[in-house]
């Protein structure tokens, strides 16, 4: 019925656009006054009266009759009869089709352009809602500052530090491997690569970018973690076989690509003006850009760097497939650790109570992590803005 | 003076050369991990693009196919007979069933379908090739052990003990010790024409072995060429292919009739149990289904927003909100787009879990701000003097807009939805909350069906113990990373086609 629905306002459309500008062409006479608005403005006017009526109705048709009933397209060619009627007699020489339709048009745009803030707006109630029905059963100070986590023990214990620590553990991780390469390797396609040595190694770091995380994830799990495990325990050590370090390692080499984009970007914007004055006074090019560019470009790159760990901390699947499930409450990064957001996976995957705190307590986690980057961005996001303002 | 200078000097240039080297070396050790993922993923996934399969002759048996209901037929009783049969020395039960187990399950399809296309075979003895199981089949590929056979080159006694289970070995040369004398290891299997024997371990100097198929009593010496040795790279007990198996491989890749093939398979089938079986299918069409429903949201939306931001917005607080909400959006960790679709899509207007509808709005939702900033940057690149000239000719604001500047700015707004498709077709954590996680064997028939996607294949694939699944797991990532490198090669194309530098 939908597709049936669907195609009849399409249809009802089509008419009322040509009935409408049939009409207003008719109007004009040899020799007389001219129309005001082209004749098939007069068309999309009447079209846009016939949509607006037949969704209208459509919808009430399925609310009243429910989606699979007959009555709904029906409502749909009865209510696009209604919308473009008035429409279509409207139609006149000095009538403004055109400013009326750019109206409508407008409207529509603005409509589009507020879906954003609905999602912002959906995303917040509901992480929010189940928040709040969660911290019925659990108090906040005991799932905020709580040290244990195990939301399946009996009793269930739901304490957010050793996730919060496992999240750090592992940002940390990924940060120290890709803050380095990736500021490096801004700093080398900035300033010392060719033109043509940079198309080369551009795509390099496009392609790294575009591999889906799960991929990742999956060479996090089978190749990177044994071999970590095989290299720590010839050496001595004991290593977990999903071990903090593992999943960190490879969420790092996942941030590369934006870490050195947005410096690169960044370090392209700092002026000529200020390199050429250094190298006036006698400063070699790694001078320049350690005493001058860097600390020109200092915001943008804290702003990078915040945006990368906003993007460790709520990545998923490298850590679902390659960081452990149990809640340890360690430092080590040879230790298996877990993370807010697979907490998130686990706990919503596969049957959900919404009755239980089990389920609810990962809408409350959600919530953590939503507020957390949230925050990351949001000052990150300023800073560049700050920043960009400042040598335009 | 000058020598402290040039020192000084000396240095500044060395700090210049280390400094350029450690910018090189991380772009180094990036491509490097990228080449390392790549190989290790091709390498793990290309064994499963091939299956292999062993021809069979078999008697369609017409007591067992019922004419009128040509499918129904007891097909995979027919091959394993007609397999058994091929090896009458195999009596036991435990032997028999080991037998059996090289087949795959779904062994009897290839039959099925030839009798249904073909019933005039019934009664006739046909040449089936049928597929293998998982293990046979990752054997054959050299992935369980490495088998090294040579050929005996001295001859060999064997003698039964008396009163136990077992053989002893003994070689030519008196006094030697057998062991080293006939170069066996613990583990080997010797094999010759009535027999074979699994060398167990050395005896008092003697080797002892005990049978894997009991040899004729008569036989007591093999002469040098007479008989094999096959030693194993991994030991019968961390395998999952036995001795015995083996050896039926073995021989029945010496009679020739070992194939392999292209495994369209793994496109024309969906999920499965079976390794050998399962395919992606399903999932390519879920991904395209759930990818179609994201697109033909989010581009028309995007596109209207960018329009309206860019060209018609006030400069307001109102704006100015929708904007940093944009921004952020494209930052928000996208498991947070599942919790959405999870409580807003199925709780509360009670959508079917795991259909490509729901996976698509939420994917459309995640990719929406990608989108939309995207084409901003496209129709900021167009440059004012051309709705400035549409508007000194008479054009209202719209038509400019939509008549002149659109259109030019058509190209960057493609480019960026194909790279904001790519990361749709790539997403993998929004889909879990959502329920498109669920074993599904079915090919997926609308957008409301249960479906998964190929990026969650691989996630449910990547946790499965058996090895061959592993293969597989790789086999999609491949797939998926073929699709997305074609995306991103059309926008890349797309950009450097249609690019124009004002």
């Amino acid at each position: 019925m939908f597709v049936w629905t669907v195609l009849l306002i399409v249809l009802m459309a089509a008419i009322a656009y040509w009935a409408g500008r049939t009409r207003a062409a008719g109007l004009v006479t040899a020799g007389g006054p001219r129309l005001h608005s082209l004749p098939s403005y007069h068309g999309l006017f009447t079209a846009a009266g016939a949509m607006i009526g037949g969704l209208a109705l459509a919808i009430a048709g399925a609310l009243a009759f429910g989606g699979q009933s007959v009555a709904t397209p029906v409502a749909a060619v009865v209510g696009a009869g209604i919308g473009a009627a008035p429409l279509y007699a409207k139609s006149s020489l000095d009538f403004r089709a055109r400013n009326n339709f750019e109206r409508i048009v407008l409207v529509l745009l603005i409509c589009c352009s507020g879906v954003a803030i609905l999602t912002t707006i959906g995303i917040v109630f509901s992480v929010l809602f189940e928040t709040l029905v969660f911290f019925r059963s659990v108090s906040p100070i005991e799932f905020l500052f709580g040290t244990h986590w195990s939301p399946t023990g009996t009793p269930p214990s739901f304490g957010l530090i050793p996730l919060l620590a496992g999240t750090l553990l592992i940002t940390v991780i990924a940060i120290l491997v890709a803050g380095p390469l990736g500021l490096l390797s801004a700093i080398y396609m900035a300033e010392y690569a060719s033109p043509h040595l940079r198309s080369v190694l551009k795509p390099i770091l496009e392609i790294l970018a575009g591999i889906p995380t799960v991929v990742l994830g999956f060479f996090a799990a089978l190749t990177v973690a044994p071999l970590i495990r095989g290299s720590g325990e010839a050496m001595g050590f004991s290593v977990a076989s999903e071990s903090a370090l593992a999943a960190g390692l490879v969420m790092g080499m996942m941030i590369v690509p934006l870490i050195s984009s947005l410096s690169d970007d960044i370090i392209n914007a700092v002026p000529q003006s200020l390199r050429d004055g250094s190298y006036a006074m006698g400063a070699t090019k790694s001078e320049t850009i350690k005493k001058v560019v860097l600390p020109a470009a200092l915001p943008g790159i804290v702003s990078a760097f915040m945006l990368a760990i906003s993007r460790a901390v709520g990545e998923t699947m490298i850590v679902v497939m390659a960081a452990g499930l149990a809640a340890n409450l360690t430092a080590n990064p040879l230790a298996a650790v877990t993370t807010i957001t697979v907490q998130i996976a686990t706990l919503l995957v596969g049957d959900q109570e919404f009755d239980s705190p089990k389920t609810l307590s990962a809408f409350a986690l959600g919530f953590v992590l939503f507020f957390f980057t949230l925050v990351l961005n949001y000052i990150a996001l300023r800073i560049v803005q700050k920043y960009r303002e400042q040598y335009d | 003076m000058t020598e402290v200078r040039n020192e000084l000097v000396r240095k500044r240039y060395a700090a210049e050369r280390r400094f350029r080297f450690y910018g090189a070396a991380a772009l180094g050790l990036t491509a490097l991990f990228l080449a390392f993922l790549l190989v290790d993923i091709v390498s793990k996934g290309l064994p499963a693009f091939r299956e292999t399969s062993v021809e069979v002759d078999v008697t369609v048996d017409a007591a067992e196919v019922d004419p009128a209901n040509l499918a129904g037929g007891n097909y995979d009783k027919m091959i394993k007979e007609a397999f058994r049969a091929e090896f009458p020395d195999v009596k036991g039960r435990t032997e028999r069933k080991a037998l059996s187990a090289l087949l795959s399950s779904g062994g009897a399809d290839t039959l099925r379908s030839m009798v249904i296309a073909d019933p005039a075979l019934i009664g006739k003895t046909v040449t089936v090739p049928v597929l293998l199981g998982d293990d046979a089949d990752l054997f054959l590929k050299g992935l369980l052990t490495r088998v090294k056979t040579t050929a005996g080159a001295m001859p060999l006694h064997i003698a039964q003990l008396d009163g136990e289970e077992g053989f002893v070995l003994t070689g030519d040369k008196a006094g030697e010790e057998a062991e080293r004398q006939l170069g066996l290891a613990a583990g080997d299997v010797i094999r010759f024409k009535g027999g074979a024997l699994r060398v167990t371990g050395p005896q008092n100097g003697y080797l002892k072995a005990e049978p894997i198929f009991a040899p004729d009593p008569a036989i007591t010496t093999l002469a040098a060429g007479q008989w094999d040795v096959l030693a194993f790279s991994v030991p019968e007990s961390n395998r999952r292919i036995s001795d015995a198996q083996v050896l039926w491989l073995d021989q029945l890749k010496s009679e020739g009739r070992i194939e392999t093939s292209f495994a369209w398979r793994l496109f024309e089938a969906g999920d499965s149990r079976e390794p050998e079986l399962a395919g992606i299918r399903g999932a390519l069409i879920g991904s395209l289904l759930t990818v179609l429903v994201a697109i033909s949201l989010a581009l028309p939306l995007g596109i209207a927003a960018a329009i309206y931001l860019e060209e018609f917005a006030p400069k307001n607080r109102w704006t100015d909100l929708i904007e940093v909400n944009i921004n952020n959006l494209a930052a928000v960790p996208s498991i947070i787009f599942g919790l959405l679709g999870l409580a807003v899509f199925l709780n509360f207007f009670g959508m079917p879990r795991s259909a490509p509808l729901v996976g698509g709005l939420v994917l459309a939702l995640l990719v929406l701000p990608t989108i939309i900033i995207a084409s901003r940057a496209a129709l900021k690149a167009v440059p004012p003097s051309i709705t400035e000239a549409a508007l000194g000719v008479g054009a209202s604001k719209q038509q400019a807009v939509f008549q002149h500047v659109l259109p030019l700015a058509l190209p960057g707004i493609m480019t960026g939805t194909i790279l904001g498709l790519a990361r749709a077709f790539g997403e993998t954590a929004p889909l879990l909350m959502i329920g498109m996680v669920a074993f599904i064997a079915d090919i997926p028939s609308g957008f409301t069906s249960a479906a998964t996607v190929l990026p969650v294949q691989v996630f449910l694939w990547s946790d499965l113990p058996e090895m061959a699944f592993q293969s597989r797991t790789a086999a999609a990532i491949i797939v998926l990373l073929v699709v997305l490198f074609a995306l991103n090669a059309v926008a890349i194309y797309l950009r450097k086609r249609f690019e124009r530098r004002w």
